[in-house]
């Protein structure tokens, strides 16, 4: 039972409070406490009960009945009683599941308007959507509890205060604010990406990816957002070995890699293609499609991939995507023509801090018999290597140098 | 709901060839027209201005801004909005926000304390 409720609770939070923040005209405080109220009571009585046939109407039904108490009784003061007159306090009809007005896209817009800075954003995001505790975030981004209770405290106050609509933004609007639901989307999935203790924030963020897409199914870049999350989670399970270091894309074994899921994220990212309209999102899902579909790493597709990431530079430019690129070129048409384009990038300057750009370079060096280049490279990339794992894969590929 | 637009000047704004800005009287016109804008006006410059303390029951006085900053506020206006998307629209549209900056503060309401 207590299973349940808790998948009705991930399905269904940020449903009902949504509905409730509307119902309750932009209340966001006494929204999520009428909420958690009405799953508390859940928790009592359905165990003896049984779950009713529309749960969601019954939550909804007992959260606002809730909020409509707790209003009433705090209506003596003038600023209440103006707020109560402006509500419709008539005990709604018993609604079914299906005619819960789905509000969520709304919520995810307000979470993420470009007037809160990207913190409050991810933290007000995980909040109200995900139906994480402030404890539960605060763990995720390693920020005490305090911070982070401040964070969704200052973010919930911004709303209320500063006038933030409660709204999917007008059209004119749209093209400007999609991108940064997007955004805070595939933040939190990197945040959860990195770290396996984190791996719930993946699952959040592809869920709430399908929320998007399943609202706003005319927007290619959401759906290729979702399905390059759903390619990347797919390899979860081979991205490191028992010791928990890291196991290089070829080195993986795709046997451990969700098929299915593979399967699903290639089929979004070739509907969003054939939009014509592609945007960094899509070409990103289409290169990681091309990975995850090849039986073996030896098939891999590159000179798709290389296509792939020359269109990516041109839309998207940054040295990382040109780095990608060069190693692309690198497998595709050898080391030889790769190398001068890894020595552009290194004589910019740009990435000279970055791990890999030195472990790129090293790799081409070795691979065309230039051992004490090579050598010299592998050292420059484990000075940099942010990891223990990172740097015992790079020791080991010295030491073969 | 009622914005204060502060209008401030940026020092390091260099104008670029014909960046499109609009015309100040247009966007008074404007909102004046849409009953947005209920007053403004430009104020003198911080070395015009005077801080007021009191400490100890004793007024002391600055000569200058509260805080030395090398941006100014020129001027203000009263907005009256829907929400903030409605006065980030409006203040998007004066001169000033593309030669300086422009501040929304939100008004605290009358019946909360």
């Amino acid at each position: 039972m207590k299973d349940r409720i808790a998948g009705i609770y991930a399905d269904g939070w940020s449903r009902i409070v949504a509905t409730m923040i509307r119902f309750t005209g932009g209340d966001w405080d006494l929204a999520e406490e009428c909420t958690q109220e009405a799953f508390a009571q859940a928790l009592q009585k359905w165990p003896e009960s049984g779950v009713p046939d529309q749960p969601l109407a019954w939550l909804t039904t007992t959260a606002r009945n809730r909020a409509i108490d707790r209003i009433r009784r705090a209506s003596t003061e003038a600023a209440k009683l103006r707020k109560v007159a402006a509500m419709d306090l008539e005990p709604p009809p018993y609604p079914n599941d299906s005619e819960i007005p789905d509000e969520r896209l709304e919520l995810m817009f307000t979470c993420c308007h470009p007037s809160l800075n990207l913190d409050a954003q991810v933290a007000l995001t995980l909040r109200s959507l995900a139906g994480m505790s402030t404890a539960e975030i605060a763990r995720a981004f390693l920020v005490p509890e305090r911070t982070m209770a401040q964070r969704v405290f200052r973010a919930k106050q911004k709303v209320a205060h500063a006038g933030i609509p409660f709204r999917v933004p007008p059209a004119h609007l749209l093209p400007d604010r999609l991108p940064a639901v997007l955004h805070v989307l595939y933040l939190l999935f990197n945040e959860g990406y990195g770290d396996p203790r984190k791996a719930r924030l993946c699952r959040e963020a592809i869920r709430l990816a399908r929320v998007v897409t399943a609202l706003m199914p005319d927007e290619p870049e959401a759906q290729g957002m979702l399905a390059l999350m759903l390619l990347h989670d797919a390899r979860r399970p081979a991205r490191t070995d028992a010791a928990g270091d890291v196991v290089t894309l070829a080195e993986q074994d795709r046997s451990l890699w969700d098929q299915a899921q593979i399967t699903e994220g290639a089929a979004i990212c070739e509907r969003a293609l054939r939009r014509r309209r592609a945007g960094p999102f899509q070409l990103q899902a289409a290169i990681a499609a091309c990975h995850a579909t090849a039986p073996v790493a030896a098939r891999t597709d590159w000179p798709q991939i290389v296509g792939l990431y020359t269109q990516l530079a041109r839309i998207a430019p940054s040295p990382i995507v040109d780095l990608n690129r060069a190693v692309a070129i690198g497998m595709a048409s050898g080391p030889e023509a790769a190398l001068p384009l890894v020595d552009a990038i290194a004589e910019t300057g740009q990435l000279n801090g970055y791990y890999l750009l030195h472990a790129t370079r090293a790799d081409l060096l070795r691979r065309t018999g230039r051992a004490q280049e090579a050598a010299d490279s592998y050292r420059a990339a484990l000075d940099l290597a942010p990891t223990d794992a990172e740097r015992r894969f790079l020791r080991d590929r010295l030491r073969l140098t | 709901m009622k914005y204060l637009m502060l209008v401030c000047t940026d020092p390091s704004y260099t104008p670029g060839q014909d960046d499109g800005a609009p015309d100040v009287e247009d966007w008074v016109t404007e909102m004046d027209g849409k009953g947005i804008r209920l007053m403004g006006n430009r104020t003198r410059p911080a070395s015009d201005a005077t801080t007021v303390r009191v400490r100890n029951r004793e007024v002391l006085l600055t000569d200058g801004p509260y805080a030395e900053t090398k941006d100014q506020i020129a001027g203000f206006d009263i907005l009256d909005c829907a929400d903030l998307d409605e006065a980030i629209d409006v203040a998007s549209k004066h001169p000033m926000a593309w030669a300086g900056m422009i501040e929304l503060r939100p008004f605290w309401p009358d019946d909360e304390d």
